[in-house]
């Protein structure tokens, strides 16, 4: 490596210097404008009153914050009682996009660490496979689970023909089915950034523990899992962060019972609700959701960077 | 040796990645299968036949699905070209011009189509539009896609200009060459490979979107994902499985070329 001349000559002088803003002109024009600007305009917009059918007036109010959080009966004149559906929806989604996380942690973390002990070519050929199924369109990804799991589908065909059970399995519908959904989606997510950890993760650690007679499970629960805990926190928040905004998923595999967050929120939009100002408020909570997570998040990675 | 390979092998991890392969692909391929049934229902097996990929071709819903792949198309090539473009030029800012100010903010600011969860941009970009009095059309969902698709160019193309030394360029610098000149004649050459799998996997991305484009797209205008889920709303169809094989085979194609061409480049450094 030429680093050191290549390292002293750019400090100084790097081959575009000051044409860096010039250069990220376009970035900041089209991010900012397409997304920066709508995202405020959301907010805004949460906040303005809904007109009767659909559209919206531009008056100051609290009205959809207070849809969210409180009910106030059929009329708006009763007292204020705490509105539960939306905080059950909410609190659904969070529930169901831990459990898909959970379940793709378990597979997860055993497949990544596999990878991560391969050597040279077989290693990316491993990690090229795991990522196909990613690059594949959700939409089908999804359909492809749905096709399965019906109750006439090939799953309880074959599982009829085989006489391990006698009535198709219901699983469609379910909660069970959009966790299913869930995890078949971000299963990528989890294993690529733990794999990125165990593979800088030194092995003298597990040899040295070896040495003073620690079992592999001592081993993996004290050396490994602490040194690797920042690809599993990665993993856990890139399956568990779109998991919590999931749309295709319920909508395709439950049923009323399963609705999440995206179906409320595509229910003000596309369906019948037409709350837009509800619609808004849902997403700005959704967003505040996912940013306190992100918040979390960058405070472990620069906690685990100064050890 | 022998306790080498031991400290890093742990019964059972073999058995689990390949049921997590299993898992990825199993569906995949039942729905593979399922489209060469000779069916009318998708439950019962009919032996193998081409019929639905004819259909899918010069069947009664031929020309929706042609019209809303032509759309998909034209947007993806639109998308992957402007977001790469894009892309070069910052990551052209963030690792070869040196320090300046919004560096770091820049940075977080080519990230942030990642951290915000879809439905969410989804919704953003419906009430933006219609408040400055867009209409819905081509052109919303060619921008939407466009921001998307940034990060996800700027990854490989950042990548690649990382592993590529800024000698070549201070040596052409040195000899006289305009800073115009040392990016066209060598550090574009060079970062070739990076710009083709960016532009692959924008690509993709855009052609694979559902959720932000449902939003956005207005009445009348379909692409070939919301084309599939409207169908996909009155139950599975056998034609569907041949069209979702059809793109899942594109897919497949792209990624495994961006794999290839990037796996190219660092061959020959």
């Amino acid at each position: 490596m030429a680093g050191a001349l290549t390292t002293s000559k750019a400090s100084n002088n790097s081959t575009y210097a000051g044409l860096g803003n010039l250069l990220m002109l376009p970035s900041w024009l089209v991010i900012g404008f397409f997304l920066v600007l709508p995202v405020g305009m959301m907010l805004i917009y949460s906040f303005l009153t809904k007109e009767f059918r659909g559209g919206i007036i531009w008056e100051f109010s609290l009205a959809a914050y207070d849809q969210f959080f409180f009910d106030r009966g059929l009329f708006g004149d009763d007292p204020a009682r705490i509105e539960w559906t939306y905080i059950k929806i909410f609190w659904r989604s969070i529930w169901q996009a831990g459990v898909a996380t959970f379940f793709c942690l378990l597979i997860g973390f055993p497949t990544a660490w596999f990878i991560a002990t391969r050597t040279g070519n077989s290693r990316s050929i491993w990690l090229f496979l795991i990522t196909i199924p990613y690059w594949v369109n959700l939409l089908i990804r999804t359909i492809s689970m749905k096709f399965l799991i019906r109750d006439t589908g090939p799953l309880n065909e074959f599982l009829i023909s085989t006489g391990i059970i006698s009535d198709p399995i219901h699983i469609i519908n379910t909660n069970f089915a959009v966790q299913l959904g869930l995890f078949y989606s971000y299963l990528p997510f989890m294993v690529l950034p733990i794999y990125a950890s165990v593979e800088r993760y030194n092995f003298a650690l597990s040899e040295a523990a070896a040495d003073l007679y620690a079992s592999r499970i001592t081993t993996l629960r004290q050396i490994i899992l602490p040194t690797v805990k920042p690809g599993i926190i990665a993993g856990c928040i890139l399956v568990f962060v779109p998991s919590l905004g999931a749309f295709l998923a319920p909508d395709l595999l439950g049923g009323a019972k399963t609705f999440m967050i995206g179906s409320l929120i595509e229910e003000q939009f596309k369906g019948n609700a037409g709350n837009w100002p509800f619609g808004a408020a849902v997403s700005m909570i959704l967003l505040s959701m996912v940013l306190i997570v992100l918040t979390y998040y960058a405070r472990q990675q620069s906690k685990s960077g100064e050890r | 040796m022998a306790k080498k390979l031991d400290i890093r092998r742990f019964p059972g991890f073999l058995p689990v990645t390949y049921l997590c392969l299993f898992l990825l692909y199993a569906p995949l391929i039942i729905v593979m299968i399922y489209s060469f049934n000779d069916s009318n229902s998708i439950t019962n097996w009919g032996g193998l036949s081409l019929r639905w990929y004819v259909d899918v071709f010069w069947g009664v819903e031929s020309e929706k699905f042609k019209t809303a792949a032509m759309n998909s198309l034209l947007i993806a090539v639109a998308a992957a070209i402007t977001s790469t473009s894009i892309a070069t030029m910052a990551a052209t800012a963030m690792l070869r011009a040196g320090k300046f100010r919004g560096k770091s903010i820049g940075f977080a600011l080519i990230n942030l189509p990642l951290m915000v969860p879809e439905i969410v941009t989804a919704v953003a970009l419906l009430i933006f539009f219609s408040m400055i009095g867009f209409t819905t059309g081509y052109l919303t969902i060619l921008l939407a896609h466009i921001v998307f698709c940034i990060p996800f160019a700027y990854l490989p193309i950042a990548a690649r200009m990382q592993s590529i030394e800024e000698v070549y360029e201070q040596a052409a610098l040195d000899l006289y060459a305009s800073r115009l000149d040392a990016f066209r004649l060598i550090l574009l050459p060079l970062m070739t490979p990076g710009i083709i799998s960016g532009f692959l996997l924008a690509f993709i991305i855009s052609l694979d979107d559902f959720i932000i484009t449902n939003f956005v797209k207005g009445a009348g205008i379909e692409t070939l994902p919301t084309a599939i889920f409207g169908a996909v709303k009155q139950g599975i169809k056998p034609n569907i499985m041949a069209i979702s094989t059809l793109l899942l085979l594109v897919s497949v194609v792209f990624v495994t070329l961006s794999y290839l061409v990037g796996r190219m480049g660092q061959n020959k450094k």
